[in-house]
């Protein structure tokens, strides 16, 4: 029933008065252990930079439970100042980056298993609405095989824009103190456009 | 996963989130300059509402400070213009109100200048306005703010285009599917009409949902005249999955 709903409008281009926190990118605080670095651009049909976006990441905590009261399971343990959301501007060249810990896989309600996925919402000038889409890992090559969401979308190629890559050695950069670093590139319309979802 | 995941995920019973079908605008609107190059050319693929759609942040007091809500005071002095009151509640369409919520704002000044380094539209910034405000709905969904009208301005979307005096919203709601950015308009703005980004939204019912309305019971007298406006995020239904039925 979508009766009476509020109609989305776009977020334009000064979004970055109202909408960027300080801790906006931090999933989890710097230097938590066994965080990772998820980073890439947001692009256009054209392929160039998109300079006034905002990138929004939703995700389980390392355990597959969600800290909310309409997770039925609960929390399995606490993950010291995990957030699950993650908030990234992006900058002059289109680059956004959120430091997390790497999500669970998660039971479907009707059988099955999630692979570990980030639900992300990307907003922009130019988009009238959020275009929503999921981020999955490259090393759960066996999870992702049998993910229902990835399932759904028949084409390969397709299918490989939610995949993010592992990106440089794992070695992490000062400040972020991560293991890990995976590259998510979000292109928004033309060749290899990311797949965006209706949820 | 645990076998004790395995059993729990058999007896999900998860709440459903109603489509938004036909309210939304469509992401590749013609009209809007920018949308032609940003909006993806493929259909959307249709996801079923698992786990991590039907939760989200909850996100609420501690992202806010004691003042964040009146966007007229802290930088000093007042901001010029016309002060006003932003009302409303938060409800989903079942009409329940959503509570604890999250509300962020922003918008122009009263000349129609955003506090924003790529805003060069020739209008006087002031010292005293930034545009930024944030407030948590209470118990019962409302939320209140106290700022300035902001004014028209005009932008490069075609030759002497004008946008109608807006206020940019964000919501989470209690569900990432709930999720919405959007903006709220002033009573009978002659720029309507002229506006893509107002016409972008098909039903023009829908479209008039994001009009406030001036109320004088929420106008302060000898203070600030009062505008009511109550957003509608997507309502739920209890649905229950049961793999044992099969």
């Amino acid at each position: 029933m979508s009766e009476g709903i509020t109609p989305s409008q776009t977020v334009g281009p000064f979004l970055g008065i109202g909408l960027p926190w300080p801790d906006g990118p931090f999933v989890v605080p710097p230097g938590t252990p066994d965080s990772i670095v998820i980073e890439g651009r947001v692009l256009d049909g054209d392929g160039q930079p998109v300079p006034d976006a905002l990138v929004e990441t939703w995700q389980a905590d390392p355990d597959g439970r969600f800290d909310h009261p309409d997770d039925p399971r609960g929390r399995a343990a606490a993950h010291g100042g995990f957030r699950g959301f993650g908030r990234s501007a992006t900058d002059p060249s289109g680059n956004y980056q959120i430091v997390t810990l790497r999500p669970g896989a998660l039971p479907c309600p009707g059988g099955g298993t999630e692979a570990p996925h980030l639900d992300v919402s990307v907003f922009a000038r130019g988009l009238l609405d959020r275009v929503v889409t999921r981020i999955y890992f490259a090393d759960e090559a066996e999870a992702n095989a049998a993910d229902p969401v990835l399932a759904s979308v028949a084409d390969p190629a397709r299918r490989a824009t939610l995949i993010a890559a592992r990106a440089g050695d794992g070695g992490g950069t000062a400040g972020d103190g991560a293991c890990g670093r995976f590259r998510f590139d979000i292109r928004l319309q033309g060749e290899l456009e990311t797949v965006f979802f209706d949820a | 996963m645990t076998a004790s995941d395995e059993r729990a995920a058999g007896r999900l019973a998860l709440p459903r989130y109603s489509s938004a079908a036909g309210v939304h605008p469509p992401l590749d609107s013609p009209g809007y300059k920018s949308s032609r190059l940003r909006a993806p050319s493929q259909p959307l693929v249709p996801m079923p509402q698992r786990l991590t759609e039907i939760t989200g942040p909850l996100l609420g007091a501690e992202r806010v400070t004691a003042g964040d809500a009146d966007l007229t005071t802290g930088r000093g002095g007042e901001p010029l213009g016309e002060r006003i009151i932003v009302s409303g509640r938060v409800l989903d369409s079942d009409g329940r109100p959503v509570p604890d919520t999250l509300i962020e704002i922003w918008q122009a000044n009263a000349s129609g200048r955003y506090a924003h380094q790529v805003d060069d539209h020739p209008a006087p910034l002031d010292p005293n306005f930034t545009g930024a405000g944030r407030c948590v709905t209470d118990s019962l969904g409302r939320y209140r703010f106290l700022t300035i009208k902001p004014g028209a301005y005009p932008w490069r979307n075609h030759f002497n285009a004008w946008r109608p005096a807006h206020i940019h919203f964000s919501l989470f709601g209690r569900a990432f599917t709930q999720r919405l950015v959007t903006q709220m308009y002033f009573p009978a703005d002659p720029l309507f009409p002229l506006d893509p980004i107002f016409n972008s939204i098909p039903d023009p019912a829908a479209r008039a949902r994001l009009i406030s309305a001036l109320d004088m019971e929420l106008t302060q007298p000898d203070w600030a005249l009062g505008y009511r406006w109550d957003i509608v995020l997507r309502g739920r239904t209890a649905t229950v999955f049961d793999t044992e039925g099969k």
